[in-house]
C-alpha cells in the first residue's frame, strides 16, 4: 500500500492521508449510533430480544446479508455494481440442495467450496461482461439477473430441496454456537474480517478506490483497472456463492425462487453503512454493520408489535439519510479544501 | 415461464394422438352421465374435441400449485381437452396475471381456469376473454363471482378454518395465546379461513380460553415467514400456538421452531404439504397438520371446465357434471363447486402421501 501515490492520483477530496480517517469514521458512525441505540431501546421494551434465542435470532438473520452487503461493497468502491447476487445465491443454494440430495454424504467443506466456486464463476461472467463490453455494470448485471433468475427456474422448475433432505450436521451449522455465535455466522464474521484488511491494507484493494475515485487517472498511473474490476466481481460472486450455501443450511426450502429480491436489499445495506454509490469511498465494515442494522430493524420492529408496513418506509428514510450525510460530509469537505489550497498560493 | 410452456405443449401434443380416442371415449361417457342436467341437450355428440385449456396459477414453480396443475393436465387429458396450457407470473403480486389472461385472449383460448391473486385485480381482462367466447373457472382462490363461471374450491372454507382451531386446540390443551402466521396480507382464501377462525374462537364455548393475539403475513416467501415466526416469539413470550394456513408459511415456521428452543413447546399446525412437513412431524415440532389432496382440486377444475365449453353445465345453481373417476359433483350457490373434505396428516399416516 502507499497512501501518498494514491492520493496524488486522486483529484477527488475523498482520499489521503489523515483526512482519509476522519472521513471513514464519519461515515460509519452514524449507522453505529443507530444500531446501538435501536438494539437498547428495543431491549429495553423488551427484554427477551436480548436473550440467548434472541441474539442468536439477531446474528443469524444477518449472516446472508452481511456477506452479501461485503461482496457488494468491493464492486460499489470501484465504481460498479452488481445486482445479480440474489440470482447467484439462489442458483447456489438451490445447487448446495442437489448436491446433498444427490449425495447427502458428501463432506459439508467440499460442498462450501463447490458452491463459492460456482459463485465465482457466474460472478466472474459479470466481470468479464462489463471489462469487456464496456457497458455499464448496472445494465449487465440487471441482464445476469434474469438470466441467471432464468437458470434457476429452467434447472429448479417446481422442485424444492427441503432441510429435511440435507445432512443433520449441515443443517446444525445454524443451529450450534461457538463462543455465543452461530457458526455460519462466525464463517460470515471472519470473511468479512479478511475482506476488511484486504480492501485497507492491500495493494489491490487499494486500488479498488483508485478505481472508484477517477478510473482514468487509475489506468494513466498505471492500475490495471480491467483486471482489478473483474476480480471484484469475481470475488463478489464467490461471496454470493458462500451466502447462498449457508443459506440451504439455514432455512428450509431452496428452490426456484430462492433469494428473489435479495439484490436492493444489498444494495440498501451497503449504502446505509456509508458505501457511496458513484464509488470510491465506503468501507466493508460500514457495509456489515448496515446489513446488521437492516435486519435488526425488521426483528426489533416485530418485537415491539410494530406494524411490518412501516418498517419499508423505515429503512427508505434511512437510506434517504444515509445519502444527505454522505452529501453534507463530501461539501465540508470540498470546502476544507479549498481553503487549505487557498492558503497554499 | 416461456419454455415451461413450449415444454407442456410439447408434451401434451405428444400425448394428444394416443390419448385421443381414450379421451373422446371419456367425454361421451361424461357427456351421458350429465344427460340428467337441463341444460344437457347439446351435450354428449357435440363435445368439442379441438377445445384449449390453459391453467394461470397464482405463481409458477411453487411446490403447492405445481401438485394442483398435475392433476389438471391429467384431468384436461382426460376430460378430452385437445392442449392443455400453463403459464403464469413467477410472483404472486395482485396485477401479474393480467397479462397472461390477455395473452390467453387473443389465442381464442376456450377455457381459462385461473387462481387469482386478487379478486378484483383480473376482472377486466377475465371480461374481455368471456366477451372472446372463454369460460372461466376459477380454482384454489376465487375471483370476484361476477368475474367467473363457476369457483371450485378445494373444500368448503368453514371446514377448512375449523379443522385448523380444532387441531391447535387440541395441541395446546384448550387454552393460552396463539397467533397466526398466514400468506400474504390480500390473498383471498387466507384471509376467508382466519375470518372463520376468528368467528369460531369468539363463538365455540370449548375455545373461550384460547386467545388469537396476532396474525402476522410471511407472503409466502420462506426467508420472510421464518423471519415473522421468529418475531412472533419475540412479541408474544406466553404463545401457546401458530395456526399458519398456508404450506410455505407452516414449513418455515417449522424449520425455526425446530431449530430453536421453542420446539416441542410451542405447537404448530396449519395447512402443509406431506413432503415437506414429513421431518418436522418425525422429529416431533408438529403433531398434526391438515390439507386436501391438492390434485383432485386442479383435476375437478378441468372436467368443469370442459362441461362449460360443451355446454353441459352454464354454472347455474344446481347443474351437475362429472369429474371423472372423483364422481358427481354439483354447482352450489355462487357457482361454487366443493373437491372434498380436508385431510389430516400426523405420524401414523404421513407417510402413506406423496405430495
Amino acid at each position: 500500500m502507499s497512501a501518498p501515490a494514491i492520493g496524488t492520483l486522486n483529484n477527488s477530496p475523498k482520499q489521503g492521508g489523515k483526512s482519509a480517517s476522519a472521513w471513514l469514521k464519519l461515515r460509519e458512525l452514524p449507522v453505529t449510533v443507530a444500531l446501538v441505540v435501536l438494539v437498547v431501546v428495543t431491549a429495553v421494551i423488551n427484554p427477551l430480544f436480548l436473550s440467548p434465542q434472541g441474539m442468536k435470532d439477531l446474528l443469524l438473520n444477518a449472516t446472508i446479508m452481511m456477506l452479501l452487503a461485503a461482496g457488494q461493497t468491493m464492486v460499489i468502491v470501484t465504481r460498479n455494481i452488481d445486482l445479480s447476487v440474489g440470482s447467484i445465491l439462489g442458483l447456489v443454494a438451490f445447487g448446495t440442495g442437489s448436491i446433498f440430495a444427490a449425495n447427502p454424504n458428501m463432506p459439508i467443506v467440499l460442498v462450501v467450496l463447490i458452491g463459492m466456486v460456482f459463485g465465482a464463476v457466474l460472478g466472474s461472467l459479470n466481470g468479464l461482461l462489463t471489462v469487456w463490453a464496456k457497458v455499464p455494470s448496472l445494465v449487465i448485471t440487471l441482464g445476469t439477473l434474469y438470466v441467471f433468475r432464468g437458470l434457476n427456474n429452467a434447472w429448479a422448475g417446481p422442485k424444492q430441496h427441503f432441510a429435511g433432505d440435507r445432512p443433520q450436521a449441515f443443517g446444525n451449522l445454524s443451529v450450534n454456537t461457538v463462543l455465543g455465535m452461530p457458526i455460519i455466522t462466525l464463517v460470515a464474521v471472519i470473511v468479512v474480517i479478511i475482506l476488511a484488511i484486504f480492501m485497507i491494507g492491500s495493494r489491490p484493494g487499494r486500488d479498488l478506490y483508485a478505481i472508484g475515485s477517477d478510473p482514468e487517472a487509475a489506468k494513466l498511473f498505471g492500475i490495471n483497472v480491467s483486471r482489478r474490476v473483474f476480480t471484484a466481481f469475481l470475488i463478489n460472486g464467490a461471496l454470493a456463492g458462500l451466502a447462498g450455501v449457508l443459506y440451504a443450511s439455514r432455512f428450509n426450502a431452496v428452490g426456484a425462487t430462492t433469494g428473489s429480491g435479495l439484490e436492493l436489499d444489498v444494495v440498501a445495506a451497503a449504502v446505509v453503512g456509508g458505501v457511496a454509490i458513484f464509488g470510491g469511498s465506503g468501507t466493508v465494515i460500514g457495509a456489515t454493520i448496515g446489513a446488521i442494522l437492516l435486519n435488526t430493524i425488521t426483528s426489533s420492529l416485530t418485537a415491539l408489535r410494530v406494524d411490518k408496513f412501516w418498517q419499508q418506509a423505515i429503512v427508505g428514510v434511512l437510506i434517504i439519510t444515509a445519502i444527505l450525510i454522505d452529501r453534507l460530509a463530501s461539501l465540508r469537505h470540498a470546502k476544507n479544501l479549498r481553503e487549505k489550497e487557498g492558503r497554499n498560493v | 415461464m416461456f419454455t415451461q410452456r413450449i415444454s407442456t405443449t410439447r408434451r401434451i401434443g405428444s400425448l394428444t394422438a394416443s390419448l385421443a380416442i381414450a379421451a373422446l371415449a371419456l367425454t361421451a361417457c361424461a357427456g351421458s352421465d350429465a344427460g340428467t342436467t337441463p341444460s344437457a341437450g347439446e351435450s354428449g355428440g357435440s363435445a368439442k374435441t379441438d377445445a384449449t385449456i390453459t391453467f394461470i396459477p397464482k405463481q409458477l414453480n411453487n411446490p403447492y400449485t405445481d401438485v394442483v396443475l398435475g392433476g389438471g393436465k391429467e384431468g384436461a387429458t382426460a376430460a378430452g381437452f385437445a392442449t392443455a396450457n400453463v403459464v403464469g407470473p413467477l410472483e404472486a403480486s395482485a396485477s401479474s396475471q393480467v397479462s397472461f389472461i390477455n395473452a390467453e385472449t387473443q389465442a381464442g383460448t376456450n377455457a381459462i381456469v385461473i387462481a387469482a391473486n386478487d379478486p378484483d385485480a383480473v376482472c377486466s381482462a377475465l371480461g374481455e376473454a368471456r366477451t372472446a367466447g372463454a369460460k372461466i373457472v376459477a380454482f384454489d382462490s376465487d375471483t370476484n363471482p361476477e368475474c367467473r363461471d363457476v369457483f371450485i374450491s378445494q373444500v368448503v372454507a368453514k371446514d377448512v378454518a375449523l379443522i385448523q382451531t380444532k387441531l391447535i386446540s387440541e395441541q395446546i390443551g384448550g387454552k393460552g395465546e396463539i397467533a397466526i402466521l398466514s400468506a400474504t396480507a390480500n390473498a383471498t382464501n387466507q384471509n376467508e379461513w382466519i375470518k372463520f377462525m376468528e368467528e369460531e374462537l369468539a363463538s365455540n364455548p370449548d375455545y373461550k380460553d384460547i386467545k388469537l393475539v396476532a396474525k402476522v403475513y410471511g407472503d409466502d416467501d420462506d426467508a420472510k415467514s421464518f423471519q415473522e415466526a421468529q418475531g412472533l416469539m419475540q412479541a408474544h413470550p406466553n404463545l401457546k400456538g401458530i395456526i399458519s394456513p398456508t404450506t410455505v408459511g407452516i414449513a418455515s415456521t417449522a424449520r425455526y421452531l425446530s431449530t430453536s428452543e421453542y420446539k416441542g413447546k410451542v405447537a404448530l399446525t396449519g395447512l402443509g404439504l406431506p413432503n415437506e412437513m414429513r421431518s418436522f412431524v418425525k422429529d416431533g415440532t408438529v403433531t398434526e397438520f391438515a390439507l386436501w389432496d391438492p390434485a383432485q382440486l386442479g383435476e375437478v377444475a378441468a372436467y368443469a371446465a370442459k362441461a362449460l365449453v360443451d355446454g353441459t353445465i352454464t354454472g347455474a345453481t344446481g347443474d351437475k357434471f362429472t369429474a371423472g373417476a372423483l364422481g358427481e359433483r354439483t354447482v352450489e350457490d355462487g357457482g361454487l363447486v366443493i373437491v372434498g373434505p380436508p385431510t389430516v396428516f400426523n405420524k401414523d399416516n404421513i407417510d402413506e402421501y406423496d405430495f
